[in-house]
């Protein structure tokens, strides 16, 4: 049993916590819900040792206890599994394990086989069937994340602690994890459930914590409560998106038209990523790319905007004429922008202030004399915040500092300032907070509005039915499906993904 | 109210003390000069302040450029002796030209002419490294790795193992006259730092290498051509260490093949005392600047102090560790 009371956390002035209590039952799934920066990572890492300074108190098994580092917390059976995987690639399944629990032998050497014969057990245990000593980097993300849980169970945790532990693992995989916690919950484990897809929260949480701005707003059970009435305690108000369905769009000449796209494989010699893809986007039509993992999606995307120009293959026209995309620069040029799926690691100089980040795709228009002008690109990072509704203190402020959501906005902001034709979106929500999604759909509609021919890929079947007008399906590199959204169910797009040989 | 008052304190106490982390190298300057002039009368005299500023504006020269590398996440290790190539090719030229005996050809070189060639050498030693770095995706510790021998032994060949010495009074006057009661390496070290600060400041270069540092891979996405600005920074590097080499030659009235031996590590060091970052995307020439005002003020204070050579080197050791150490305690802070 775990409680927590009045917990306060500051960060040089700015309150993250602020008088947050609550109860984590044990045998039950805890889920904590609330938008991007409402304080769930930091009441996690406050929980977990990582931050020792913090006001209130923490009650575990009914003893005061204060934790000054994640290893004591270990200790005291509380685990965390990180929304990045803390794996270390090119060690084996057990030496991942085991890393800073090595067994010793009587010599002072590694004892090997009981450390793998430990593993086995584990392993099966989480029904992961992979050697033992498998390097981690040739395992998928999801199994992955089972050697994470793996961990978690060596030391005996009695609270397991999941940092959105769905975000980069396919449905299946999904299913495998949900048995799993399900497992551990008959065990009278305290399983704490940290993510944004309320679907899921509803399929495997017991419990529910809303925090909001950093307060904790209300708990209970997840039985009896619904979909709205969850997002309305997260966001503190309604929200609602529906794409304006189909008026007759004008025929004039499409935004981006593709033929017969291929893509060389990075390694594998014959192979190809993506084979003979054709299909165009209209001005002011949002076109929604679905496929499974691996079905190329990225590539396709990736391709688009010129990052494989000597893998790759086709023709591709942006407003009706012939382009070559041999860099990201010809693409810009072409009047194309991406806006990558991992904004961290392709997005965003995280380093950098908010101007500097959206300046940086038009830096030549900020030039006066062959000077930067500090004046002209505040003017622009300003209209963006203004624009986008970016909540960030200045235009000064680091990126990194910024919620995801927030983020996102910038990326979006530094695209939108090169006035693009056409906007390729790469999972544009992707561990985003509920608000700041809806807020990015309704940009994405607006911009269509605006004449805009969009491409969203997106592994989120929901966002994809809530945008489209329509919908592709990508299947290992194959153009399976075209579907248009009046016709589109989840179901029927589910199939096309689906590879029909084994 | 009492709180509003409070708050208002309380951020007050932090600006002051983020300035304070700002201003710590320089208090750390302030120090140690009142520490070394305690201890000796001979070093807050105008003549020892401008033989201090001699001596560092080729380490400034050549830390400049390292430091516009080092911000794009690399390094170059063959500064060195790049250093003494374009320095020995300048003094060769300079002294003998070049002669082709089997076409009965030979070329004299002007003064600037000479310059020039060593500028040019310099500039395209750095290309090459840029080239091998972008093109074949050799890591910058191991292409200039390479250089540093190359360029060394190029200058072997050069001078063939001798020293090239004599130039007469025009050269000298490069790395041992005054202009305006200022000696003229500190005037070229000073524009050198002077563009070096508009460059990173306020062009759109600048900006690109700090944003290759910060995050390649964002940089690249946003249509830079992170290949392209990359080289320019190991040419605009190659041809600093050139300047300092030409600085050298002059100064010395001789050019040595054996110049510039370790003073990469120099570099290296005054842009590590300077606050950069070397894993790329933040810092600042005046940084480096001071940085290597910091190592220059502390090897003529161990000189006039009589601390033995050995020591100064273990204590110049101990500086960069300490520097570096206070650095990342500020950082974590923020």
């Amino acid at each position: 049993m775990l409680t927590v009371e009045n917990i306060t956390k500051k960060f040089s002035g700015v309150t993250a916590l602020e008088n947050v209590c609550m109860n984590l039952h044990p045998g039950k799934v805890n889920a904590i819900l609330g938008e991007n920066g409402a304080g769930k990572s930091t009441l996690m890492k406050i929980l977990s040792g990582v931050y020792a300074d913090y006001e209130g108190s923490i009650f575990y098994n009914g003893a005061p206890v204060a934790f000054s580092n994640p290893k004591e917390a270990q200790e005291k059976g509380i685990a965390i599994i990180h929304q990045e995987l803390n794996l270390i690639p090119y060690l084996t399944v057990t030496e991942n394990i085991f890393l800073g629990r090595e067994i010793i032998n009587r010599w002072g050497f590694l004892n090997k086989t009981e450390m793998c014969r430990q593993t086995e057990m584990l392993l099966n245990k989480l029904r992961l069937y992979v050697d033992a000593d498998t390097l981690v980097a040739d395992l998928k993300v999801g199994q992955q994340q089972v050697v994470e849980i793996a961990k978690a169970l060596l030391v005996k945790s009695e609270v397991i602690i999941m940092d959105e532990p769905t975000s980069a693992i396919s449905e299946k995989e999904v299913e495998v994890l949900f048995d799993i916690i399900r497992e551990l919950k008959a065990e009278g484990k305290t399983i704490v459930y940290i993510s944004h897809k309320l679907d899921e929260l509803f399929k495997i949480a017991d419990r529910f914590v809303v925090l909001r701005d950093g307060r904790s707003i209300e708990a209970g059970e997840m039985k009896g409560m619904s979909h709205d009435a969850l997002v309305q305690k997260m966001v503190g108000r309604e929200i609602k998106i529906i794409r304006k369905k189909e008026e007759q769009r004008e025929q004039t000449t499409p935004a981006l038209a593709v033929e017969n796209l291929c893509l060389k494989h990075a390694e594998r010699k014959g192979e190809n990523v993506l084979k003979n893809i054709s299909f165009t986007v209209d001005k002011g039509e949002i076109l929604g790319v679905f496929g499974l993992m691996g079905a190329g999606r990225t590539e396709l995307l990736e391709t688009l905007f010129g990052l494989h120009p000597k893998r790759s293959g086709g023709k591709i026209c942006a407003d009706g004429k012939e382009v070559q995309m041999t860099s990201p620069s010809d693409a810009i040029k072409a009047g194309l922008a991406l806006v990558p799926e991992d904004r961290k690691r392709d997005g965003l100089v995280l380093g950098m202030d908010v101007r500097k980040n959206i300046s940086l795709t038009t830096l030549r228009q900020m030039e006066k004399a062959g000077l930067l002008n500090q004046n002209k690109e505040t003017a622009l990072a300003k209209k963006y915040i203004r624009e986008l509704q970016i909540k960030t203190s200045s235009d000064k402020q680091a990126a990194k500092n910024l919620s995801g959501g927030n983020q996102q906005k910038i990326v979006l902001a530094k695209w939108l300032a090169t006035n693009p034709k056409v906007l390729l979106l790469d999972e544009p929500t992707r561990g985003i907070d509920v608000n700041a999604k809806n807020e990015i759909y309704k940009l994405i509609l607006s911009l269509a509005d605006a004449g805009l021919g969009i491409v969203v890929v997106s592994s989120e079947l929901p966002e994809i039915l809530a945008v489209s007008d329509r919908i592709l399906v990508l299947t290992e590199g194959v153009l399976a499906a075209e579907i248009p959204v009046q016709q589109a169910t989840e179901d029927s797009i589910l199939k096309a993904a689906i590879p029909k040989t084994i | 109210m009492e709180a509003v008052i409070n708050m208002e304190k309380q951020s007050a106490v932090k600006k002051y003390s983020r300035s304070l982390i700002k201003f710590q190298s320089l208090i750390a300057l302030f120090l140690l000069c009142l520490a070394i002039s305690l201890l000796s009368d001979k070093f807050l005299t105008a003549t020892n302040a401008w033989n201090v500023m001699r001596q560092i504006s080729v380490n400034v020269c050549i830390s400049v450029g390292m430091t516009l590398v080092v911000l794009t996440a690399g390094i170059d290790l063959s500064v060195g002796s790049v250093l003494a190539l374009c320095g020995a090719v300048t003094a060769g030229l300079l002294k003998n030209g070049i002669e082709l005996p089997a076409n009965n050809l030979f070329i004299g070189f002007t003064l600037l002419g000479a310059i020039v060639a060593g500028l040019l050498i310099g500039a395209l030693l750095g290309v090459f490294n840029g080239w091998t770095i972008t093109k074949f995706k050799v890591p910058p510790f191991v292409a200039t790795l390479a250089m540093l021998t190359i360029a060394r032994g190029l200058t072997m060949l050069w001078t063939g193992g001798y020293p090239i010495s004599a130039f007469g009074e025009n050269f000298a006057s490069i790395g041992t006259g005054w202009l305006l009661g200022i000696p003229v390496p500190v005037w070229l070290s000073g524009i050198v730092v002077l563009i070096a600060v508009v460059l990173t400041k306020k062009t759109r270069l600048g900006r690109y290498i700090y944003a290759i540092g910060g995050n390649e891979s964002a940089a690249k996405l946003s249509g830079i051509n992170v290949n392209k600005i990359k080289i320019a920074v190991y040419t605009i590097a190659g041809a600093l260490a050139a300047v300092g080499g030409i600085i050298v030659t002059s100064r010395l009235d001789s050019a040595q093949p054996n110049a510039g031996v370790t003073y990469e590590l120099d570099a290296i060091a005054a842009v590590v005392i300077g606050g950069t970052s070397l894993s790329g995307g933040r810092g600042s020439i005046l940084g480096t600047v001071l940085g290597a005002v910091i190592i220059g003020v502390l090897n003529n204070g161990l000189v006039l102090l009589n601390v033995s050579p050995f020591w100064q080197q273990v204590v110049k050791g101990a500086v960069i560790l300490l520097a570096v150490i206070i650095d990342k305690a500020n950082t974590k802070n923020e």
